[in-house]
């Protein structure tokens, strides 16, 4: 039995019946990473001995009988975007490469609440910006399945461990599909939810009105376990929304009957392979096969998104990462005067990438172009979101590939900043509009993961959950291995 | 009359009366260690999010109602975009698209005129962090500290229209200002410990011409008299430029106290704020029900309680506006009044006797340990003749100082006045006896003479006679002659 292949809610299980201990599963964990960590280096810090004596506890209070979490006890990659108290947090930049956040995020505390194990921090572009994990400041992360294509980004290294069997799940953060992309790419699942829905105190801000911290997990199950544990009000976050969180566990259902789904015209035309399409084609075959009415239906501002959200990213990305400027903590390179020693310490302490989008998000909020440029793309995000009321009158959900090709080649696009960003094209829409979406696997495609995306309305998480466990139940697509130790 | 006319519009920022800071549970208390009253949220640490302070929210709005503004029911924060090391962030929280409070007014008078001056805007925002240089600035200096307590304290600022003209003018609106916000309990408004701070943005023009001139900013003023001086030389300044056919410049100007000058700080160019929507804090919604509350409970505002002092109790328009200029100072007279109610007596004693004292020792009202009971029953010895009008000045300084009770000081002082007549007309007999002339000159019409005769009784007495006693007496002693 490799406990690394398996789901959380088969783990649980078995610590449950006490077959095996959350100290054996650490081990069984730390042990595969010792054998594959090298080739697709997922994370940036690992707690190797912190890990081992949490797991510990959680097996005491299981042999007194306590009752526990089915979060008790596994392990959870973080991604080095989320706070987490007393352990390196570094948005892979150099200009927080020794930044210890004094508290952790609220998401953290929730999940070690239900015991679950931080095992690792995760690699990922640098503050989220990128699409590859390439962006990183300290070393690109690789596919599982091919270790010469890329994980996705900016989540890569939440989406490659989970896939690798580093972490049972992960929790990633989703600006323009930085958790859905990845997750399409290796194979896994991943869920952003409605924005708003989970607590972003603790998550280092690059873009406020779009990031959503989400998790990412191998099977539909996990991921209503997980939301169950991370959704939620929080008083310390004044954004956090005060819907109630309904258990997504126990509402799972295997069925689809009746339930419209629509298809976005615009993203099929939008130039997809044709190796991804037809794997579309055969997901919509199989749900209309179990009664779902599936209907094409229009969003007719989607190819302005890309455009609208780079616009609004990036402006919000250079206010945000104003405060890193050497004066309170990170790096700071000595000048002589604060000016320079502003300049010289975000000059060294940023990539490229980074440097790129603060410049043009300083570009498009000055006075000379902010009418030209912000303005236009916050109207374009305001049709996005009448795009999405429209259709939610026809239909329930939305099915799109998560992305329009499978993963690529590292270095393909990474001097290619364009190239890059549309390779978010089919998840960006949903972050302007802060709906919530779901991508999971649908088979392989030349060896690489296939990814559909599921997007319904404002905090229906429960249609996304319902119609993947239906896929889950109805076919074998939706749950990839990797073979890593063929080499 | 000047050939040019002034153009003054003033910056006002208060620190708000709030427990906490804006979007954190920091104390605000002022004087503390540096950065012991910090928190990963007004330290702006990475990941860190904050919620706003409810209470700063009303008061802001209290504050917006007394100025006569229009309050927003639905107004947000937006973020100030600079680098400067006392701001955590790189970036302010304010309402730069949406103040809470706009289009208001408040009334001034200055000699004997009044005047509206309108107030385009009152915005909450957060207060950056203090730096502390070990130079003159922090261009000079080998180092700078920063201390963060002020980080995160609750704002707000009050843009008046450049409606007023002159340094006493601008004197006038702030003393009004302050008064307001110390009557609504919006802010301790001192100037000294910074929790009131004013910039002024001066331009001169050729009068009876409407285009503005090019403006200075002032800052650096450390007390009203200073905004009026720095206005008076600012102005002055700018004619005698233009006058010799130079050009003002528009830039930042300090304040030299000291030197009584201004001087240049830095060229304005108009900064880049690229201010936006601060999407990490939610919107300020307002029911207009919630408003109406707030407006209710407003206490009694420096205008009104000034008509109530001139209407109730008669007392003339220039000493109700002296004592209900200070909230300190119109709830002492009233709580005299309570005890005493003679209105144009306490009035003269406050304006004479109190407001001398606190001038003449530089103190604030509550610095002083005379009590208003105290002040009645000071009043009601010298009514009943106990201690002269005299005496009792002497009493009110001990009073001032000591803060004793009033009979103990004369008691214990033998201040006793002597109107006891028996007891006075053996002083008497010998006053006359011994001051012929005095009487013969008031015996043949003289009627001055007396004044005289009196004082010698006050003399003889050591001040002790009560002199309306002794003048009644004199005179009729005096008539039987």
């Amino acid at each position: 039995m490799q406990l690394y292949t398996l789901t959380v809610h088969q783990l649980s299980e078995l610590m449950a019946q006490k077959k095996i201990s959350s100290v054996e599963l650490i081990n069984a964990y730390l042990e595969r990473s010792s054998k594959i960590e090298h080739k697709i280096q997922a994370f940036i810090t690992h707690t190797k001995e912190e890990a081992l004596a949490q797991a510990r506890i959680v097996d005491a209070k299981r042999m007194q009988g306590e009752e526990l979490s089915p979060l008790a006890g596994i392990p959870v990659a973080i991604n080095d975007n989320i706070c987490t108290a007393g352990l390196k947090t570094t948005c892979a930049s150099n200009i927080l490469n020794s930044y210890i956040p004094p508290a952790d995020a609220t998401v953290v505390t929730r999940l070690k609440n239900a015991g679950s194990i931080l095992i690792g921090k995760t690699n990922m572009d640098e503050f989220g910006m990128g699409s590859s994990t390439e962006y990183s400041a300290f070393t690109p992360t690789k596919n599982p399945y091919a270790l010469e294509a890329v994980p996705g980004g900016s989540s890569g290294g939440s989406a490659a461990a989970v896939a690798a069997g580093e972490a049972a799940f992960a929790l990633g953060s989703d600006t323009a599909g930085d958790i859905r992309q990845p997750a399409a790419f290796c194979g896994v699942l991943g869920l952003k939810p409605t924005y708003g829905y989970v607590p972003r105190t603790g998550l280092i801000s690059y873009a406020s009105s779009l990031d959503q911290i989400g998790p990412l997990a191998r099977d539909i199950t996990d991921l209503a376990l997980i939301l169950n544990a991370i959704l939620g009000h929080d008083p310390k976050d004044s954004t956090s929304a005060t819907v109630d969180v309904p258990d997504f566990k126990a509402g799972l259902v295997n069925d689809v009957k009746g339930l419209r789904i629509g298809l976005p015209k615009e993203y099929m035309e939008a130039g997809v392979e044709g190796k991804v399409a037809a794997k579309i084609q055969e997901a919509v075959k199989q749900l209309e096969d179990m009664g779902a009415i599936c209907v094409e239906v229009s969003l007719p501002h989607t190819e302005y998104a890309v455009a609208a959200h780079y616009i609004i990213s990036c402006a919000e990305a250079s206010s945000n990462l104003a405060r890193y400027d050497g004066v309170r903590y990170g790096l700071r390179v000595e000048a002589e005067d604060v000016l320079s020693m502003f300049m010289q310490t975000r000059s060294q302490g940023f990539g490229d990438e980074v440097k790129r989008r603060v410049l043009l998000g300083t570009h498009v909020l000055s006075s000379a172009s902010y009418d030209e440029y912000y303005t236009q793309a916050l109207k374009v995000r305001t049709l996005n979101k009448q795009d999405f009321d429209q259709v939610w009158t026809q239909v329930d959900c939305l099915l799109t590939p998560a992305s329009l090709t499978t993963a690529f080649k590292i270095g393909e696009k990474a001097q290619d900043a364009l190239a890059m960003y549309l390779s978010n094209f089919c998840t960006i829409p949903v972050n302007l509009a802060g709906l919530p979406a779901l991508t999971l696997p649908f088979g392989l495609a030349d060896g690489m993961p296939v990814g559909l995306q599921l997007i319904a309305r404002h905090f229906d998480e429960q249609t996304l959950l319902r119609v993947g466990y239906s896929l889950e139940q109805n076919t074998d697509q939706t749950s990839l291995k990797p073979d890593l130790d063929r080499e | 009359m000047s050939r040019y006319e002034a153009v003054i519009g003033l910056e006002v920022h208060v620190e708000l009366k709030t427990a906490t800071k804006l979007f954190c549970g920091c104390s605000t208390e002022f004087g503390k260690e540096p950065n012991t009253q910090v928190c990963p949220v007004c330290l702006g640490l990475p990941g860190s999010t904050g919620v706003l302070n409810k209470r700063a929210v009303e008061l802001a709005v209290k504050a917006g109602l007394a100025l006569n503004c229009e309050i927003g029911t639905h107004t947000w924060f937006d973020r100030k975009n600079y680098f400067y090391p006392d701001l955590p962030k790189g970036f302010q929280i304010s309402q730069i698209f949406r103040p809470i409070a706009h289009n208001g007014y408040l009334d001034i008078e200055v000699n004997g005129q009044e005047k509206r001056i309108h107030i385009t805007r009152a915005h909450i925002e957060e207060d950056p962090g203090k730096l502390i240089h070990t130079g003159e600035s922090i261009t000079t200096s080998f180092a700078s500290y920063v201390d963060y307590n002020r980080s995160g304290i609750p704002l707000i600022e009050i843009v008046s229209e450049p409606e007023i003209r002159s340094g006493e003018e601008a004197k006038a609106y702030l003393e009004k200002l302050k008064s307001i916000l110390e009557y609504t309990g919006v802010s301790d408004v001192k100037m000294e410990q910074g929790s009131l701070r004013c910039d002024a943005n001066i331009s001169v023009r050729p009068a009876g011409t409407t285009t503005f001139g090019t403006k200075t900013e002032i800052k650096n003023m450390n007390s009203f008299r200073a905004v009026q001086r720095a206005i008076e030389y600012e102005i002055d300044r700018q004619i005698e430029l233009l006058e010799d056919g130079g050009t003002i410049i528009a830039e930042t100007r300090g304040w030299d106290e000291n030197k009584g000058i201004t001087v240049s700080m830095r060229s304005k160019e108009d900064p880049d704020y690229r201010s936006f929507l601060e999407h990490e804090i939610s919107d300020i919604k307002l029911t207009p029900e919630w408003i109406e509350e707030v407006r209710a409970a407003l206490p009694e505002l420096p205008d009104a309680r000034k008509e109530r002092l001139v209407k109730e109790h008669g007392l003339p328009a220039y000493d109700a506006g002296i004592i209900t200029g200070s909230l300190a100072l119109a709830e002492f007279f009233d709580a005299v009044y309570e005890k005493y109610p003679d209105a144009k007596t306490i009035s003269n004693w406050i304006m004479g006797e109190l407001l001398r004292l606190l001038n003449a020792r530089n103190l604030e009202l509550s610095q002083a340990k005379i009590t208003p009971e105290g002040l009645a029953k000071l009043l009601e010895l010298i009514k009943k003749g106990t201690i002269s009008n005299k005496m009792g000045k002497e009493v009110f300084e001990l009073m001032f100082e000591e803060g004793n009770d009033p009979e103990q000081i004369v008691k214990e002082r033998g201040m006793v006045q002597i109107s006891d007549e028996e007891q006075l007309a053996q002083i008497l007999t010998e006053v006359i006896a011994q001051n012929p002339k005095s009487v013969a000159d008031f015996q043949s019409g003289k009627k001055q003479a007396i004044g005289f005769l009196v004082g010698q009784v006050m003399k003889a007495t050591k001040g002790q006679a009560n002199p309306g006693v002794v003048n009644t007496m004199l005179r009729n002693m005096l008539a039987e002659k």
